[in-house]
Order: C-alpha cells, then structure tokens, then sequence
C-alpha cells in the first residue's frame, strides 16, 4: 500500500461523504422544524457557506494539526472522545488476535497432517458454519446461553483494563467471538498452505535426514506456510475491525465501534468523520505492523 | 513453434473438455449439489411466500404475542403476534433481493474497473489501484455504516452501502486476468482486423475474465447477506415492520430471554442461506479453476 495517495483519497473520501445524506444535511440533521437562524448558525459551523475544496483545505489543514472538530451532538472534542473510547476497542482486538493466532495455528496444522480424516473434516465443516454465521448473532446466541442461563460471563459492558480479573472477565466472551471468527479464516489457510509446503523437497530433505516430524512441521513447514498467512493476516485486520463494531454493539463495550454506531444514528457528522479517519489510520499502521513481521518470520525480505 | 493448425485444434477441445468438466466436477461434489439445493428452496420460498403460509408478516394480533412454537405457529410468534415462520419465509425475498442488487453493483463497478485498469494500465491504472487499496484502507463495516447512515437507512440504501464497499475484489481479479489476456495471441490478432478498444475489451477480453468472476459472484452474495443483516442489525438498514432477518435478530433482541425462538430462527435462516452460497460458490471456484482443486487437495 502506498501511503500518502491512500491517506490523500481517504480524506477526500471521508470529506464528502456528507454529500451523501439526501437534501441539505444540516436541515436532516436539526430536523425539518428547526429555525432558520439555528440552521445559518450551523451552516457556518461547518464552513457548508463556503465551496468544497475551500472546506476539504480547511479540514485538511486541522486534522493534520490533531483537530478533529467538536461533536455536533454532544459538543466535545471529537479528538477527546475518540481517545476514550479507543483503548477498548484496541483491547479487544489485541485480545482478539491472540486467541486466533493460539488457536489457528494447531487447528489448521492438524488439519493439514491429517488430511481427509475425520479431525479435518470436522474443523473444515465447523469454519465453513462459523463464517456463515453472522457475528451479531453469534453474539446474541452466546449472551442468551452462556451469560443469561448458564452465568458464566456478564451479560454486558466493560469492567476495567484486561489485567484486571474484573476486566478480563468482561472482555473474554466478546473477545473470543471476535478471535474465533479469525481462527475459522486463519485454520483455512494454514492448512492450504502447509499442504503445498508439505510436498516440497526441503521437507523430504529434512525426512529423509532423520528429523524428528514435530520439528519437520513446525519449524521447516509452518515457518514457511506462515508468510501467505500473515499477508491474509494483514488484509484480514480491517474484517477484524469491522466485525468488532457489530460486537461492541451488542456488548455495549465503550469503544469506536459503539461510538461510531451511535455518531451515525444520532447524525453527529464531524464525529461519524473522525472515527472513519482513526479507523483508517489503525488499518494502515497495523498493516505496516504486519510487514515488519514479515522481516522476523522470512529473513529473505530483510536482505532485499 | 507448432504449426497454426496445431494450436487450434487442441485449444477447441480443452474449451469444450473444460466447461464439461467445469459442470461434472459440480456434480459430483456434495457441498455444491447441497448449496444448490439450498438456493433453490429458497428461490421458491421468495418466490411463493404468500402461498406457504395462513398468515400474514405484518398484520399484528395482540391475542397472540410470544407465543413459542406450536402446531399452528411451528416456530412460534414474536412480540407483535406475528408468526415467525411467515416472517422469515417473506424475508427470503429481502435477503435475496439484498444479495442480487449488491452483487450487481459490485460487478458493474468492479469489473468496469478492472477492465478499464488492466488494459490501459499506465497513470489510470495506478489511480484506480490507489482506489481499491483506500477501500482496504477503511474497514468495511465502518464505511458501510457511514455509508447507510448518511443515506438514511432503508433497504435500498443498506444495498448502496454494501455494494460501495465489496467491489475491490472483483476489480483486482478482473485487472489481474486482462493483465494475462493482454499478452494472448487472440487479443492482438483482435487489434490486427482493426476492432476498437471498446470492441476488443467487451467482446474479447471480458468473456476471458468471466470464469473467476461467476465463481466469486456466489460467495459475495454470501459476504453481502451478512453484512446487509449485520446493517439492519444495527438499525441502519431495513425498517421495522419489514421482516428482514436481520431487523428480526434486532427487534427480538429485548424479548431473548423471555422469547428464545425470536433470537434464534432468524439467525438459523440467515445461516442456512449464507451456507448455502458458500459451499455453492467454493464448489463453483474449484469446478471452474481445476489447478486450484488440484492445489488444496
């Protein structure tokens, strides 16, 4: 990904998208009986008196300066708001990925060792269910049956940071959601990759030298069956986003995703912008994570 | 070099040969046939949904509220009285309504896209490529939520929303097989006789480009079927008393603990459909790319 057309397109992107709302945006945002003074004052809030590029430039120039604008609604600093709410959004996603990565890799190894037994028919037929399952309810079924009848998690909310018994009780349930979503996504490829790799000559080497198989496995064939992985990885990060905005929701976790849902239900217009534009810029730095994680796992890119 | 008449001969029949195996290779596997069977009730059902059931999706009955599954109401009825099970089987109609009006815009957008950027290639191509790599960029909920917001909600707009977010893939497989077709001997024999540009990307390059392009079709329609409930879920897209999935899932929300069967079925629906097209369409991928069955197996 190229970053600075990319981040050029998504602020343009993300500036006009109030375009989108049908008539005057102002006037659906007020209500159709506001008065016409608090209409004009609004207006000019926005800057929507004066043409677009004069207000993208203007836009441009404050949020390169860290100013989000102030909530339409609440009339906060979007910037404060959004760093409220970002560290449990963060929370989970972290919580997220590591239950996926704990699970996915011994999931789809096994699968791929035992190719069309029973185990590999057994996850590849529980992914396939999984990723058709929408996430939202999968949540709701969860709530219903493991917090509401069985008590084993709270229904609802956040308690505390995750290093806290309390909070890590709270995020457990959402963030294995979140992570087992990847782990059906992650097993797939694991499996597609170490079979291809399974077949190579350097495992026959390694064989045929007297290498004992764990090690065959894990250190010959999953390292290498890990680079096409950790590219889905990385364009998985977005779903992984995406999925955790539904989830907030019928967790009720304070983070961006509940904020945003909100923002856009309220039409708090310069808040609904900033978390667009915090999503992206997440996105775009987790994928320049993931390419540094390329460098440990396949040493080849760092001498390029 | 072979002689020309070497060349077309074999060619023909690997055409033919490929399109039959294409079709016996769906045949014989289970998951395809299975997912095939799934869309085709549901065809029905959306088609004859004021036939399958007494009762009607909307009309409320306060004599009849949360009662759970019966003989008369096999699935029960929700808060309004409705009978579930006729809610659900008009909402086949939404979900595939939902699923063919994205699927269409993400094709017209993605693949005239992909067409434009892989034969001109150059400056457009670089621009169009920046494009696709912004909607990697923003997470796709995210936009789509914004999306739909700024619209206003409604059915409609839960299709813009979703359609204006999944056409990247189609642009990058459409480019990366006319970037291949660009260097077949039939396409520069097409500029020979002098076609157009247009003549030779609609009637030469496109129909190269199709057979990944219907394979993914049915996995989208999967992919927008949960996404467009997921937006109704929200609040964002179809408006209650529509019996929508997944504005079902969220007007029964409330009534879960008192009223599993609300909760539940929609979702159980949801489910079978997506299945549906995803076995149809994974099936669909490895009859019409043999090599890649070959690869997984």
């Amino acid at each position: 990904m190229v970053l600075v057309p990319v981040l050029f397109i998504v602020t343009i992107l993300i500036s006009s998208l109030m375009y989108l709302s049908p008539g005057d945006p102002v006037r659906v945002m007020l209500g159709f009986r506001a008065h016409e003074e608090a209409v004009a004052k609004i207006r000019a809030e926005l800057g929507l008196d004066k043409p677009y590029y004069v207000r993208y430039l203007k836009w441009l120039g404050n949020i390169a300066r860290g100013n989000l604008g102030r909530s339409l609604q609440r009339n906060e600093d979007v910037r404060e708001m959004i760093r409220e709410r970002l560290p449990a959004t963060l929370e989970m996603a972290v919580f997220a990925v590591i239950v996926a990565v704990l699970l996915a890799i011994p999931t789809g190894v096994i699968s791929a060792t035992r190719v069309n037994t029973f185990i590999d028919n057994v996850v590849s037929f529980f992914s396939l269910f999984w990723i058709s399952m929408p996430g939202f309810w999968i949540a709701m079924i969860s709530v219903m049956l493991l917090s509401m009848k069985l008590n084993l998690f709270p229904i609802s909310g956040r308690a505390g940071p995750p290093w806290t018994v309390e909070g890590l009780r709270y995020l457990a349930l959402p963030g294995l959601i979140l992570g087992i979503r990847q782990v059906a996504i992650i097993s797939r490829l694991i499996r597609a990759g170490m079979l291809e790799i399974l077949n190579e000559d350097y495992v026959r080497t390694a064989r045929s030298k007297g290498l004992a198989e764990r090690i065959v496995i894990y250190k010959h064939a999953l390292r290498n069956a890990m680079i096409p992985t950790v590219t889905i990885f990385g364009l998985q990060i977005p779903e992984l986003l995406s999925l955790s905005v539904i989830i907030e929701t019928v967790f009720a976790w304070p983070g961006t995703g509940r904020l945003l849902v909100d923002a856009v239900l309220k039409r708090d217009y310069t808040l609904v912008q900033g978390i667009v534009l915090v999503y992206a810029l997440l996105v775009i730095l987790m994928n320049l994570i993931v390419d540094l994680l390329y460098a440990y796992i396949d040493p080849r890119i760092k001498h390029e | 070099m072979k002689a020309g008449t070497m060349e077309i001969t074999p060619k023909r029949r690997t055409r033919e040969t490929y399109l039959k195996g294409a079709v016996r290779r769906l045949k014989r596997d289970k998951a395809a046939v299975g997912g095939c069977v799934i869309i085709a009730v549901l065809l029905i059902l959306a088609i004859f949904a004021p036939f399958t059931t007494p009762y009607d999706p909307v009309k409320q009955h306060y004599d009849e509220l949360l009662l759970s599954p019966s003989l008369a109401h096999p699935l029960g009825t929700d808060q309004y009285g409705r009978d579930l099970l006729t809610r659900i089987v008009f909402g086949c109609r939404y979900a595939l309504l939902i699923g063919v009006g994205v699927v269409a815009i993400q094709l017209a957008v993605g693949v005239t896209l992909g067409l434009v950027a892989g034969y001109y290639g150059g400056f457009v191509d670089s621009v169009i490529m920046r494009i696709t790599d912004v909607m990697l960029a923003i997470p796709s909920v995210v936009l789509a939520v914004a999306i739909a917001g700024f619209l206003g909600g409604g059915i409609q707009n839960v299709i813009i929303a979703v359609g204006a977010i999944g056409w990247r893939a189609y642009t990058r497989l459409v480019r990366a097989e006319v970037l291949s077709a660009k260097e077949e001997p039939f396409v520069e024999a097409a500029r020979a006789i002098g076609c157009g540009s247009m003549r030779v990307i609609l009637c030469h390059i496109l129909p190269y480009t199709l057979a990944p392009v219907i394979a993914y079709t049915s996995l989208s329609v999967a992919v927008a079927i949960l996404w467009a409930a997921a937006l109704s879920f929200l609040g964002l897209g179809a408006q209650p008393p529509t019996p929508e999935w997944g504005a079902m899932l969220a007007d029964g929300r409330e009534f879960m603990t008192d009223a599993w069967w609300i909760a539940t079925f929609p979702g159980i629906a949801i489910m079978i459909t997506v299945l549906g097209f995803n076995f149809f369409g994974d099936a669909l991928r490895n009859a019409l790319d043999p090599k890649m069955e070959r690869r997984l197996r």
